[in-house]
């Protein structure tokens, strides 16, 4: 558990990098700390394991005051990462990971187990890497191996700065997702300092927005995305994100707007021919101002062999509104099990229809981050 | 040619000039091994007290600026004759390439990795040993070696003030305007310094850490 009280940083010239800055860290939790460059983040980071030191409020890790501890001891029980790798060029990869185990004091043989036992976690195989030097491996390769040395002291606490962003994006991809799941499985508490919100959305429980030293919000990646505090968190999320999620989207958005409708005066035959032609297995009956009357389906026809539409349509029909969440429309769909929902405006006119396609259309969309749906 | 060849079959100058060979070597070695303990430690201690630096690079360049003989000259009244003033000067003449060495390689080492074993728990004295100096190796070697050559060469000017070596040799040629002599003293000691540049830079690709070796 790490406990922000009132905490700032002036800077000698007095520049003030952290606001009185007040939050908790709870045990197992994955924080990120995201923000525009000299937002603080990095800063109030450091100063967890005292690389920087408040200038006032206090700071505690585990209930422990960090100013009244060692430095050095502390920094020794929480794990560090760095963006630039900092795996130290002259020694070998064992000796990189077993370098915090070893500066306390453990003996040879458990360094050389806890070696053995951190590669294959990352999916590296011991003995053919154990005695390598990090500039044999590649970058994706030395960040999990930055990665392991930071776990290899079994510390409860981990900081993260920038870790992936100097690596090309399929790698930085995969690295996030052992990540998770290296998460997942161990438990760590993370504290992880990034300025990539696609990372923050997918690795955090908590997002810390950082803005002029200040936690300008704190909210999970969902309700971020729902609820930005303000204009300036909506732009830093960015527009696209916003929309580009299913359960953000409204009916309007994704409905098919070429609706097959047909005349209520309209012979049952015709009616056959249409669905026929257009290949569907029912259509809307709407009146000339294309307000829906009902509906009116392929095996209602088949009971009724003759008559007009008007006489078998069914005018009990559950519809939509342009502006409802595409995600409730999908979910009745999906739990109703039916084929469509109509869109109708306030005054009953049809505007478009939402059918399963819409659904893999949006889901799509939110995957490929393209647009295309008609 | 002839002259320096009926020189080198006397036994005695062969004598003459293995004993002034060993004082030469001597002399440098132990003038290059003090410098390193003094500049090594000195070039340390500057990176850990910057604002010293530009004064005390800028005092020791000037050393290297005085004229040798005029600096041996100097020593005299304080040192007397004979092997201290030669150490003495060739000392101070060995310290510049060492400690600007040193000093810069250090400096150099990756701000990154330094953050990174700061954050993961070594101390200032650790971080020296395991990061600093053998990531700032091979560029204090190539101080060391600099110095070591140099050191050979200048070597020979200690015969004038009564320091031996193979300067004895040449100054014994011009004494006695003898072509051979200067030969005999001087081309040893050019191969002396290629020979101690070439050893090491082997010692050098030895001890250089295996994952920093190109």
């Amino acid at each position: 558990m790490v406990i922000f009280d009132n905490v700032s940083k002036v800077y000698p010239g007095g520049q003030k990098a952290v606001d009185s800055l007040s939050l908790t860290i709870n045990p197992g939790e994955f924080v990120c700390f995201i923000g525009p460059s000299g937002c603080g983040k990095t800063t109030t980071m450091k100063m967890i394991n005292r690389l920087h030191e408040p200038t006032s409020g206090t700071l505690t890790v585990d209930g422990k005051d960090i100013m009244a501890m060692d430095p050095v001891e502390l920094r020794r029980s929480i794990g560090y990462v760095i963006q630039q790798v900092g795996l130290f060029p002259h020694m070998t990869i064992a000796q990189n990971v077993e370098l915090v185990p070893k500066l306390l004091g453990w003996p040879a043989e458990k360094c050389r187990q806890r070696v053995d036992e951190l590669l294959p976690l990352v999916g590296l195989d011991s003995a053919q890497y154990r005695d390598r030097f990090p500039r044999e491996l590649s970058g994706g390769q030395q960040q999990r191996i930055g990665v392991i040395r930071a776990l290899a002291a079994e510390p409860d606490l981990i900081l993260m700065d920038e870790p992936f962003g100097a690596l090309d994006p399929i790698t930085r991809e995969a690295l996030q997702d052992e990540l998770k799941k290296l998460q997942a499985k161990l438990k760590k508490t993370i504290i992880f300092v990034t300025h990539d919100m696609d990372e923050a959305l997918k690795l955090a429980d908590r997002i810390v927005v950082m803005k002029a030293g200040r936690a300008h919000q704190v909210a999970t990646p969902e309700e971020l995305l729902r609820h930005p505090k303000d204009e300036w968190v909506a732009q830093f999320i960015g527009r696209d994100r916003l929309t580009d999620r299913p359960e953000l989207l409204t009916v309007q958005e994704v409905m098919i707007r070429k609706v097959v409708t047909v005349d209520p005066d309209h012979g049952l035959a015709e009616a056959v021919a249409t669905m026929r032609q257009r290949r569907v297995n029912s259509l809307l009956v709407t009146d000339p101002d294309d307000r829906l009357l009902g509906l009116i389906t392929a095996s209602e026809i088949d009971l009724a062999r003759k008559g007009r539409v008007a006489d078998v349509m069914r005018t009990e029909v559950a519809t939509l509104t342009p502006d409802e969440s595409a995600q409730v429309a999908f979910e009745r769909i999906l739990l109703e099990h039916l084929d469509f929902l109509p869109v109708v405006e306030a005054d009953r006119k049809v505007v478009g229809l939402i059918t399963r396609t819409s659904l893999a259309d949006a889901l799509s969309r939110a995957i490929w981050k393209d647009g295309g749906v008609a | 040619m002839e002259a320096l060849l009926r020189l080198l079959s006397q036994p005695r100058v062969q004598q003459d000039l293995l004993v002034q060979m060993g004082r030469h070597l001597t002399l440098a070695g132990s003038a290059v091994l003090l410098a390193i303990l003094v500049a090594v430690p000195l070039g340390v201690f500057l990176t850990r007290a910057p604002r010293f630096a530009q004064p005390v690079m800028t005092v020791v360049g000037l050393l290297q600026t005085l004229p040798s003989v005029a600096l041996l000259a100097f020593m005299i009244p304080v040192l007397g004759i004979g092997w201290q003033p030669s150490l003495a000067a060739l000392l101070l003449y060995a310290l510049l390439p060492i400690l600007r060495n040193t000093y810069t390689g250090i400096t150099g080492v990756d701000q990154a990795l330094l953050e990174a074993g700061r954050g993961m728990g070594m101390t200032p004295r650790q971080l020296l040993w395991q990061v600093e100096l053998p990531m700032a190796f091979r560029v204090i070697m190539s101080g060391i070696r600099v110095s070591t050559v140099l050191i050979i060469g200048w070597t020979t000017l200690a015969a004038f003030v009564g320091g031996g070596g193979l300067g004895e040799v040449i100054l014994t040629g011009f004494a006695m305007v003898s072509p051979a002599h200067i030969l005999a003293g001087g081309v040893p000691v050019t191969l002396l310094a290629l020979l101690a540049d070439w050893g090491l830079g082997r010692l050098e690709r030895r001890l250089t850490p295996r994952g920093l070796r190109v």
